[in-house]
């Protein structure tokens, strides 16, 4: 059986029906998006002073991620109007262009971004424990300049036994008191070789960087793994939109292809959409 | 856009219509051309403190709106779709609005933190 208005457009709504059917979903998915985004910035306005962490993450990987989605979703405009000018070797190239930046993100965010998360290592002090900690935290000077206080120690975890953690330090709590430590960096700058001894008594949480390290990455990871799951459904779509089975299609019927490259290219849009949000809010912020 | 004269055989009609859609083209990578812009202004903009952390997050999410704007009206065509389009985002809207301003109710809810 033909399904009806997938090429011609419906008299009632003037449109053919793939076109209302993603729009719909695409309605959907902004309420499921509004959700976690609401979610986080409740869990933001609402974190203690200090507890909320800043610049754990790597902006020009970010920044290099944001700009990859951005040229995707022009190579896949650029396909759909290559096939509406029924040049299919263009859009041959176009949309391996788009999977190429799609699995370019996907490869940096699941090879690189979240193991370099889930080695570093986090020990949050207790509040009476702090002082004892100044050496690598630097809260006087900052309490003098009216800054947050850090409540929290990281680096990597270089050993432990029943009662200490030995951690070699990020920068930030081996030179505590410079200034240059007050602002995240651009490039992130490596672990130090300077080593803190912790007593696990003085410790309130430890963690790798993991979801259950702090609402921040419990936040990072949800929205970022969904849009994650978003980046490789949409690669998919345009794999399977790639092969020689739609050139079949193509030769049958090219405005069925340009309309199912239009309705996935919709879909790839939003996703990038959404990450024109995250990236600022997680990265930058 | 017009469905292309895949009927017509006349190559004078198929170049119009060609022409038509490369100035399509131009827009989108214009846009692209933009967006790409607006990302390093947004990177740049967040190393300048503009006094408050709240004024950093507007100006951050003012720069991102704008970008995600573009998006939406030049590459998924929204500045020039059918009525029925519209209408299912304004109920999206609506409703998305709605639960941000859920959040601002829970906000005022607390008298002691903030």
């Amino acid at each position: 059986m033909e399904i009806p208005y997938t090429v011609s457009t419906r008299p009632d709504t003037g449109l053919w029906n793939a076109k209302i059917g993603i729009w719909l979903f695409l309605a959907s998915e902004v309420m499921l998006f509004g959700a976690l985004f609401s979610a986080y910035i409740f869990l933001r306005i609402d974190a203690a002073p200090g507890t909320w962490p800043h610049g754990l993450l790597n902006v020009p990987v970010g920044t290099m991620n944001t700009a990859i989605l951005i040229i995707s979703s022009v190579t896949v405009v650029l396909a759909w109007a290559a096939l509406k000018m029924r040049r299919y070797r263009a859009y041959w190239w176009y949309m391996l262009a788009t999977i190429t930046c799609g699995l370019i993100f996907l490869t940096v965010k699941l090879a690189y971004e979240w193991p370099q998360k889930f080695e570093h290592f986090g020990a949050y002090i207790k509040p009476d424990a702090l002082a004892k900690y100044e050496q690598y935290l630097g809260n006087e000077r900052r309490l003098e300049k009216g800054l947050e206080p850090r409540i929290e120690i990281t680096g990597h975890l270089h050993s432990q036994n029943a009662k200490e953690y030995e951690v070699a330090l990020d920068p930030v709590n081996a030179h505590p008191d410079d200034p240059a430590m007050d602002r995240p960096h651009f490039i992130p700058l490596p672990v130090t070789e300077k080593i803190a001894t912790i007593e696990k008594a003085d410790v309130q949480r430890a963690t790798m960087f993991l979801p259950t390290h702090s609402a921040y990455f419990a936040s990072y990871f949800t929205i970022t793994g969904l849009h994650g799951l978003h980046v490789l459904g949409g690669v998919l779509v345009f794999i399977y939109m790639w092969l020689p089975v739609s050139k079949k299609l193509y030769q049958r019927n090219p405005e069925h292809l340009a309309n199912r490259v239009e309705v996935s290219g919709l879909f790839w849009h939003f996703v990038d959409l959404v990450w024109i949000f995250v990236f600022p809010l997680f990265y930058l912020l | 856009m017009n469905n292309p004269p895949d009927i017509s055989q006349d190559s004078k009609e198929y170049e119009e219509y060609a022409h038509g859609i490369q100035k399509h083209v131009r827009g989108y990578l214009m846009v692209g051309a933009l967006l790409l812009t607006f990302t390093v202004i947004t990177v740049a903009l967040s190393y300048v403190h503009f006094g408050t952390d709240k004024a950093n997050i507007a100006i951050a999410m003012l720069v991102a709106t704008i970008k995600a704007g573009a998006v939406a009206a030049v590459f998924m065509h929204l500045a020039a779709e059918r009525r029925l389009i519209y209408r299912i985002l304004i109920f999206t809207g609506f409703f998305v609005l709605g639960l941000f301003w859920l959040i601002l109710l829970a906000w005022y809810d607390y008298p002691v933190f903030h």
